[in-house]
């Protein structure tokens, strides 16, 4: 189990923490990270700004050209990746371990020094234009930004981080160029390395890539207004002509990942919608009812508010059925505290699943970032069994009837 | 890191692979029939895909959610794949829980039910899951396809199966698919993670060694013929983007030219990763097909799908179009550059950078147990599993005589499906 024992962690003066952890298993490493920037920054008018400048960091380099830079990567098999969210962009990579200081060497060019080339400016918009295109028939994707403007309203997260085609259309060239400057720095940015490296190795690796960057101008993420409670149910629907199957997403407000909330949720979600075959929802919207291929609950909690959903894919002559099995679930939930052995086995879950998902290399990347941008310490795995074990079926009630209230809820649906 | 392999027969013709890994208290548990859609005919297709779902369903020993609760109390996975060829079912669990892997799939290779009700129930939930495919063009354009680029080869049907067949097909039919196709010598165990080989070699006799069989299973699979020119199809449908999607006939994976084809391939699109359950793989931009294509602004995409299957398949290119061009203006791109591939060979630096390519994209294979119990089953579906151990060494053999050759055979435009999904709104 990864702890304060095996982690290395180290802050440089201008601002970047490192983490790293040696797992000599298989040949290979993964490195992630984030920084402080994101769509918070994008003018409404220009949204998508920062994911198209996130996109478009690979496009080319002081010292490579996009050619140059993908042969270097991808003539070792390795692979590298820029994207943004609302409060972050982040990078992601995987190499032999071998190419370590290679890889750590082109994500630091590709940091410090994008060029944001003219043409491949061009093509990269357009790309993601069609994106937005292909969004704009993908049921789910539109059922999900539906809920999104609804639930976040008012919000920084009620917006799509890849933005609308009118405020893509708007971006130009420049608008990438100032974000980059404002917004990308040392100052923030959190990188974790775990693969078959000694730790040391991985952190003097950092240090030699990005130890000496510095932006003086590098501007600190805006506050966030609070969010305004939802004060009646709102109903969406959007048509997607010619579609076969529509897709729902209903729910409600939710604690951010830091609230004392989080865990008596995370586990009530577990029952409501996850647990064996999608939990209470998949019992009673797949196996009992026969609705739908795909019926699941999903609690999305990060800094800031988080939103707790009920997602399924069903026929459209179904959507108004499926609907109503959720609200009747909602309804139960509040209503009776979920049995001891629904809790013993959610319990019992969260205690299990660590050493699968701390099996790979990327899994505990992501916890090991997860522990530094939610503070939760570099012994969040020993201190874990606790805090599960801490959770009652009382809290699970008090805790869900707090959020989710069967009367207000969010319902989008996008189907034909 | 010791690794140490044991792989025998049962005499009622299991085949059973254990490989120990102590690396993690974890071991994976998968079972592999060889039944997919290559063993079904109009009025059965997506039978296989069905089976599959009502193995979820329970037997008398462990009724239905008894395993769901067992395995997600403990953390673990569980799930099931069906495709052309092959049925899987697989567990990844605490390595103290392996005997209850065994002990379920013994039992549900005879004693699953098929109750009525549930098979009908199943009907709404597997036509849900084609409507949710449905949604998607590139679903609609490759079922369009694979129905033009077989006469015979039940290759022809998407493994869900078509609209009517889930309709209409019944109970028997299921459970007599069932019964034939789940016999200890149609299927393979393999077992990969923190055991004793010896201990488990008494497991698996005690849980598999009992279960009667019918023998080898000979499908009489038709052969197919070659194409014979050039077919095209296009498909109308929603949406403001045009996509493209050529499929040439490919060799299977046990025939030697595969492994050319899978250079070929690295060159044009890109390597494919070999990894289903960890990261892996790598990007295609410095491929030839990306740089004349996405690079050159005609298509906003492009990727190739080649896949190892008992028979010969397809091998697709598959393009997203520009919004300021045709797809035909994509078809004359790639014809283009497939010219340059089929007139000079390509330059053995060209083919030591896809071998090493290649050996990364193992290395990222075998980070996770999963993964490595997934490779120790999957090849014998339709090859060995020395089809595995020698894949690299296959490669490094390939020559710029072989890649020629090989092109000129499989990318003539006499052995191919054109494919066209046309949006129905255009972007103006």
């Amino acid at each position: 189990m990864p702890g304060p024992d095996d982690i290395a962690r180290e802050t440089l003066p201008n601002g970047i923490t490192i983490l790293a952890r040696a797992n000599f298993n298989s040949p290979t490493l993964s490195i992630r990270g984030y920084l402080p920037s994101g769509s918070i920054f994008d003018p409404d008018e220009k949204l998508g700004l920062s994911y198209l400048t996130a996109n478009s960091l690979m496009s080319g380099t002081t010292h490579y050209d996009f050619q140059s830079l993908y042969n270097e990567i991808e003539s070792v098999g390795a692979k590298i990746g820029f994207s943004s969210g609302t409060l972050t962009s982040a990078f992601s990579a995987h190499s032999l371990s071998e190419d370590l200081n290679l890889i750590m060497g082109l994500i630091a060019e590709c940091l410090r020094r994008p060029t944001f080339p003219d043409r491949d400016f061009n093509r990269l918009k357009m790309q993601m234009l069609t994106g937005l295109a292909i969004r704009s028939q993908d049921t789910a994707a539109m059922a999900s930004m539906l809920f999104d403007q609804a639930v976040f309203a008012g919000h920084p997260y009620e917006r799509p981080d890849d933005g609308y085609v009118e405020t893509v259309q708007a971006i130009e060239r420049e608008d990438l160029v100032n974000f980059y400057q404002r917004t990308f720095g040392p100052k923030g940015l959190t990188i974790a390395i775990v693969g078959a490296v000694e730790a040391q190795t991985a952190v003097d690796a950092v240090k030699a890539a990005l130890g000496d960057w510095d932006n003086p101008g590098q501007e600190p993420l805006p506050d966030f207004p609070p969010l305004a409670p939802v004060a009646k149910p709102i109903r969406k629907d959007l048509t997607i002509t010619g579609k076969y199957q529509a897709d729902v997403v209903m729910g409600c407000q939710a604690p951010e990942r830091l609230s004392p909330d989080y865990f008596p949720l995370r586990i009530g979600n577990n029952i409501l919608g996850e647990f064996g075959m999608m939990g209470r929802l998949g019992k009673s919207v797949r196996e009992d009812s026969g609705l739908a291929y795909y019926v699941y609950s999903n609690l999305s909690s990060s800094l800031g508010p988080g939103a707790w959903e009920m997602i399924a894919g069903v026929n459209a002559r179904n959507v108004e059925q499926a609907v109503d099995l959720m609200v009747a679930e909602a309804q139960r939930f509040v209503s009776e505290p979920v049995s001891a052995e629904e809790l013993d086995d959610s319990k019992s879950l969260f205690l299990g699943r660590l050493p699968l998902m701390l099996e790979s290399n990327g899994g505990v990347a992501i916890s090991l970032l997860n522990m530094e941008r939610f503070d939760l310490g570099l012994d969040y795995f020993i201190q874990y069994p606790e805090k599960i074990k801490a959770v009652t079926a009382e809290k699970i009630f008090e805790t869900s009837r707090k959020y989710l209230d069967p009367d207000k809820l969010i319902v989008a649906v996008a189907g034909p | 890191m010791t690794d140490q392999t044991h792989f025998y027969t049962l005499p009622n013709g299991l085949t059973v692979h254990l490989k120990e890994i102590h690396t993690a208290p974890i071991v994976s548990s998968w079972v592999w029939y060889k039944v997919g859609s290559r063993n079904e005919h109009p009025g059965i297709t997506g039978a296989s895909h069905w089976v599959e779902h009502m193995q979820f369903k329970g037997t008398e020993k462990y009724p239905a959610g008894y395993l769901d609760r067992e395995i997600s109390r403990v953390g673990g996975i569980w799930n099931a794949m069906t495709y052309l060829d092959w049925t899987t079912y697989f567990q990844t669990l605490p390595a103290n829980l392996a005997d209850l892997s065994l002990s379920l799939e013994a039992d549900r290779m005879v004693n699953s039910r098929f109750q009525p009700e549930e098979v009908n129930m199943e009907r709404t939930v597997i036509i849900s899951e084609r409507e949710g495919n449905e949604n998607q063009p590139h679903f609609l354009l490759g079922e369009a396809i694979q129905a033009a680029a077989f006469d015979q080869h039940p290759y022809r049907y998407e493994v869900i199966g078509l609209k009517q067949d889930l309709e209409t097909i019944t109970r028997d039919q299921l459970y007599g698919h069932y019964q034939r196709y789940y016999d200890p010598a149609n299927a393979i165990l393999a077992l990969a993670g923190d055991f004793e080989i010896k201990q488990m070699v008494d497991k698996v006799q005690a849980n598999f060694g009992e279960i009667p069989t019918q023998g080898p299973i000979k499908p009489d699979i038709p052969t197919e013929t070659p194409l014979g020119g050039e077919r095209r199809v296009t498909v109308d449908g929603p949406g403001q983007t045009a996509y493209v999607q050529i499929s040439y006939r490919a060799p299977s994976a046990s025939d030697l030219d595969f492994f050319g084809l899978t250079v070929l391939d690295s060159l044009l699109t890109g390597p494919s990763s070999l990894n289903m359950f960890g990261s892996g793989g790598t990007t295609n931009k410095t491929s030839r097909l990306y740089r004349a294509l996405v690079e050159g602004e005609i298509s906003v995409s492009c990727f190739g799908t080649l896949q190892a299957t008992h028979d010969p398949y397809l091998y697709a290119l598959n393009l997203t179009v520009h919004p300021e061009h045709t797809p035909e203006e994509v078809l004359q791109t790639v014809d283009d550059e497939l010219k340059k591939m089929m007139d000079a060979p390509v330059t053995r630096e060209e083919i030591a950078r896809a071998i090493k390519q290649a050996k990364a994209l193992f290395a990222y294979s075998s980070e996770n147990i999963s993964n490595q119990a997934f490779w120790l089953g999957y090849t014998d579906m339709f090859a060995d599993y020395d089809w595995f151990q020698n894949y690299v060494n296959h490669l490094a053999k390939v020559t710029p005589e072989d890649v020629l050759r090989i092109a000129r055979d499989v990318l003539n435009p006499n052995n191919r499906v054109v494919g066209f999904y046309l949006p129905e709104e255009s972007l103006s």
